[in-house]
């Protein structure tokens, strides 16, 4: 099982791809729109990646919630072990 | 008539012979072909395997994130703008942005943005397809770009006839500047269509034969063993400028934009016009706009792309329109013998050939002459030198549809 920094890491490189942020930017007490200025076309980007690399489902009412990085860790955490 | 004088201050390209102009200038002068065999597995089932795609990949250039968010059409067609933009100066001086205006044409649009969406639609669902396909896709995205990287206001264009696409923008670029809509306007084309689907679609067209073996030989206008022309892609940019807007900031000149001649052959949606009646009629026009006479004409980067009719036809054309004395005097040449044929960007590249021919006094040759068809006309098989004084040119573009432009330009 992957630990909340693995997963953290792996979501950073996500981010990174898509919208160019420094991976080491990119932790768990950081707001997506506030703190990184990842774009709402960016953020659809950023999930669907997240469902192919952690092979869990996020559904679009979820995504909403996902402000913080450590939002989105803990959903693929709860998602992966249920 | 006494119109403004458009001129061209400002040249950019990514080609199949160079990363920039100095790299493809020196290439074409240099008679380097840039067709090569496709590196892609998808190739393999085709009958045709090679393609002059760009010698830089235009994602070795950009940033990331910015490139990611372009279909490759898009990111050629930044590369070149940026590098006219720089190179007209225009980046470090005052420009209204109201009176800045973009036209840059593509024969295609973003068809591999298009065809790798769908490719995800099938295979994992809609989820899969991208948020940003539409503004990738979308046959304006480059144009629109262009204006977003350099503020332009003044309306921004993208006109599509095929591959009478890139002439076609330089045309409107000249006439918003004679109108009085802009100052300077960003003109040119793109294209990125080496891809299976366009390959497949093209087909016959493509030279095939056994020229899998030997690329750089593939494309060879007038030569009797033509069989066909290769696909290239690529961007080229001008930055056309009102003489009053550019002697004011005392920019460098490279040649004069001096007329275009843009018509119709109304004849059928494939084949051109016969008896060349449509392309004859651009060039009278071309020259009539720009206030030239037929034995002015220097020199033609013809539209002439390796096919066994259409490079006789053209021939025959530039005689009726020019007269045979000035037609057989002038020095005739096609590029796309070392780029291949870059459909909608073509003839955005070949303009910038004839603008440098003009300025460097020198002819880039058509290679693979070995055995020319008797056209009457004086075709460079090697790279020709051309006289001092004031001289004009010619450069052609038709497309599929009936379209046929073709551009005049002056000596500066």
């Amino acid at each position: 099982m992957a630990t909340t920094e693995e997963i953290r890491a792996d979501l950073a490189d996500i981010v990174n791809e898509v919208a160019g942020i420094p991976a080491d930017d990119v932790q768990l007490d950081k707001s997506f729109v506030d703190d990184l200025d990842v774009d709402s076309l960016s953020m659809v980007e950023v999930v669907v990646a997240a469902e192919e690399k952690f092979d869990v489902k996020i559904p679009d009412d979820e995504v909403k919630n996902l402000k913080t990085v450590g939002d989105a860790v803990a959903f693929i955490e709860r998602a992966q072990n249920g | 008539m006494s119109a403004t004088r458009v001129l061209v201050t400002g040249l950019g390209t990514t080609s199949p012979v160079g990363g920039d102009v100095p790299t493809t200038w020196a290439a074409l002068l240099a008679g380097q072909s840039g067709v090569r065999p496709i590196k892609h597995e998808w190739a393999e089932q085709l009958p045709t395997q090679i393609a002059a795609e760009v010698a830089v990949d235009p994602t070795d250039v950009l940033e990331r994130v910015k490139a990611r968010r372009l279909d490759r059409s898009g990111q050629l067609a930044l590369v070149a703008a940026l590098e006219a933009w720089a190179d007209s100066g225009l980046a470090d001086a005052e420009v209204d942005a109201e009176r800045l205006g973009v036209a840059m044409a593509s024969g295609i649009g973003g068809v591999q943005t298009l065809l790798t969406n769908y490719d995800a639609l099938k295979e994992k669902g809609p989820r899969r397809v991208s948020p940003l396909a539409i503004p990738m896709l979308m046959p304006n995205s480059p144009a629109a770009n262009i204006g977003l990287a350099i503020g332009a206001k003044a309306g921004v264009h993208t006109p599509v006839s095929a591959c009478a696409s890139g002439n076609e923008a330089i045309a409107l670029g000249i006439d918003m500047i004679r109108l009085g809509r802009a100052d300077v306007v960003v003109v040119g084309g793109t294209e990125a269509a080496v891809h299976p689907l366009p390959m497949a679609a093209f087909g016959p067209m493509l030279a095939r034969s056994k020229r899998n073996d030997a690329p750089e030989k593939a494309s060879r206008p007038w030569d009797k063993g033509r069989d066909g022309f290769v696909l290239g892609e690529g961007a080229a940019v001008l930055v056309l400028e009102s003489e009053e807007h550019a002697k004011a900031r005392g920019a460098k000149v490279y040649a004069e934009a001096a007329g275009a001649g843009v018509t119709a052959d109304s004849h059928d949606i494939a084949q051109p016009d016969p008896a060349g009646l449509g392309a004859t009629r651009a060039m009278k026009v071309a020259l009539r706009e720009a206030g030239l006479e037929p034995s002015d004409v220097a020199h033609i980067n013809a539209h002439a792309t390796s096919t066994p009719q259409g490079d006789v036809a053209e021939a025959l054309a530039i005689r009726n329109a020019l007269g045979e004395k000035a037609a057989e005097d002038l020095v005739l040449t096609s590029t796309k013998s070392m780029t291949g044929h870059l459909l909608g960007a073509a003839g955005a590249l070949e303009s910038l050939a004839v603008v440098l021919a003009l300025k460097d006094r020198v002819v880039p040759p058509t290679v693979n002459l070995e055995d020319p068809e008797d056209i009457g006309l004086d075709v460079a098989a090697e790279k020709r030198s051309l006289p001092e004084g004031d001289l004009a040119a010619l450069n052609n573009s038709f497309g599929f549809g009936g379209h046929n432009v073709a551009i005049a330009f002056r000596s500066a």
